[in-house]
């Protein structure tokens, strides 16, 4: 998010601009705290998996999205901590977004160690490949009886390798599934950039006068934004503190001579924040691309 | 200086007028709503057509437990019966008569499957495994599907509410506040199963 506002933002500006946009957006993310983040294709939060059977699994997993773009994520975690294995699923497939946001063709497979449970979480695209039944009998099958004695890693393997063989395949030179409406988490940050403007110009004549625009302006900003409430107070200080800043930077004094020709926004700022764009990143790193999913799959116990 | 000035400023205002009187915004969320809703639907359409599959295998290994199956007949015929379009959505009476329905047939399908516990060759059945899988998946994605329809109804009832969109909405659009979907007692209960 903070790119394209530093892009948008003339130089002088962007500092106070880039807090004031980390203020607003860090807000509304405090939530889920305890989704695990995503540092590979097999989380193995609760040391389950031995290394070879995890380097082979992510190798395995690795060439299924090569070769189909299909991905598929691993996550062990040590306990539930009384959580519903359902709800902490379905938060970690929304928060991890695997599978592309075109076809959402991602799963996940996801072990609590002393809960003893396992999941499947089917993306909605695989939904009809790797069916409820077809993960049922995957976690019945294979992970439950593997599990019970205590062979893990074959367990693990063995499920990668069933789940590999259900999904392969199923977006082979389509464009058929359509694709869920994604309903990013961003907001239009459009009242808090026309607020600062406002600011900064009356800031120009005197930089108190900045602050107590950018501490009117903002706060009223950001009722366009979220809800009002608590936020909307924090808003007044952290408005002035914004507007007296960006006056102090002068964006409107003096070298403003290539300035006129739009450049402050580069509409850029209706886009802002679009939620979740395509996201494969190469050279080892792994992340989600925005796929979605609506509470497929299967759930099992050893 | 000054004319720069002004100009700058009302090409703020004027944008933040239109971006933020929500015309769009309000009739954006009130399709979140109607879709939202349409996958619930559907997937209590799946649940729906699970049934007689499973009261099939069931009767096999358990002929016996005739009250159990006839009332899941029964319960599965009368939410058939009772529908609701998405224009009522916002009709607490329709959506308390619609949720009833699918709740005893959660509650009944709930029975149905505590009564399969007792029959130990039902359990070892492939088939019925299968439809066991089936029917959980498809509760869960009731639940999900659930959830997410009254978060859609929540944005959608908190912005025809909030200013300045509830000017908007009392001006233009006049949208109706939508009902959420409430879990009662029976419904809370779903078939939950144990291996």
């Amino acid at each position: 998010m903070a790119t394209r506002l530093m892009a948008a933002a003339p130089t002088a500006g962007r500092r106070a601009a880039l807090a004031l946009a980390l203020a607003l957006s860090c807000g509304p993310m405090l939530a889920a705290l305890d989704v695990p983040p995503l540092s590979g294709r097999v989380n193995d939060y609760a040391d389950m998996i031995s290394s070879s059977a995890e380097a082979a699994m992510v190798q395995k997993l690795e060439q299924l999205e090569a070769s189909d773009s299909t991905q598929v994520a691993v996550l062990t975690v040590p306990s539930l901590e009384g959580e519903d294995l359902e709800g902490f699923s379905i938060r970690v497939a929304d928060a991890w977004k695997i599978g592309t946001a075109e076809n959402d063709n991602g799963a996940i497979l996801l072990v609590a160690r002393d809960d003893r449970a396992v999941r499947i979480e089917v993306g909605y695209g695989l939904e009809g490949r790797l069916t409820d039944l077809l993960s049922g009998r995957i976690v019945d099958q294979i992970i439950v009886p593997n599990f019970k004695a205590g062979r893990f890693d074959d367990g693990f393997l063995l499920a990668t390798d069933a789940i590999i063989g259900a999904v392969k395949g199923e977006y082979k030179g389509t464009g058929q599934l359509p694709g869920s409406t994604k309903t990013g988490s961003g907001r239009s940050l459009m009242p808090l950039a026309v607020a600062a403007v406002i600011a900064t110009a009356i800031g120009s004549r005197r930089r108190l006068l900045g602050g107590i625009a950018g501490g009117l302006l903002v706060p009223l900003a950001s009722l366009f934004m979220f809800a009002p409430g608590l936020l909307t107070l924090l808003m007044i200080p952290l408005g002035f503190g914004g507007g007296w800043l960006l006056s102090a930077m002068g964006l409107f004094r003096g070298g403003r001579g290539g300035r006129r020709g739009g450049g402050f926004w580069p509409g850029g700022f209706g886009g802002f924040g679009g939620g979740s764009a395509g996201g494969f990143s190469g050279g080892g790193g792994f992340s989600g691309g925005g796929g979605g999913f609506g509470g497929g799959g299967a759930s099992g116990r050893w | 200086m000054a004319k720069y000035l002004a100009r700058w400023a009302l090409i703020g205002l004027a944008v933040a007028a239109l971006s933020s009187c929500g015309y769009n915004l309000l009739q954006g969320n009130e399709e979140a709503v109607f879709r939202a809703w349409a996958d619930i639907d559907s997937q209590l359409q799946r649940r729906s057509d699970l049934i007689p599959n499973l009261v099939a295998t069931v009767k096999g290994y358990a002929s016996h437990e005739r009250e159990t199956l006839e009332a899941v007949i029964a319960a599965r015929a009368r939410a058939t019966q009772v529908t609701i379009k998405a224009e009522d959505l916002g009709d607490e009476q329709a959506m308390a008569r619609y949720q009833a329905a699918q709740g005893e047939l959660s509650s009944v399908l709930g029975r149905l499957l505590a009564v399969a516990e007792a029959y130990p060759d039902l359990k070892a059945n492939q088939n019925f495994l299968d439809l066991q899988n089936q029917l959980e998946g498809t509760e869960n994605r009731i639940s999900v599907a659930r959830q997410r329809y009254n978060e859609a109804v929540q944005t959608f009832n908190f912005s025809i509410r909030s200013f300045p969109y509830s000017l908007t909405n009392n001006l233009f659009l006049h949208l109706k506040r939508k009902e959420p979907f409430r879990a009662d007692e029976a419904a809370r209960e779903a078939p939950k199963v144990e291996f």
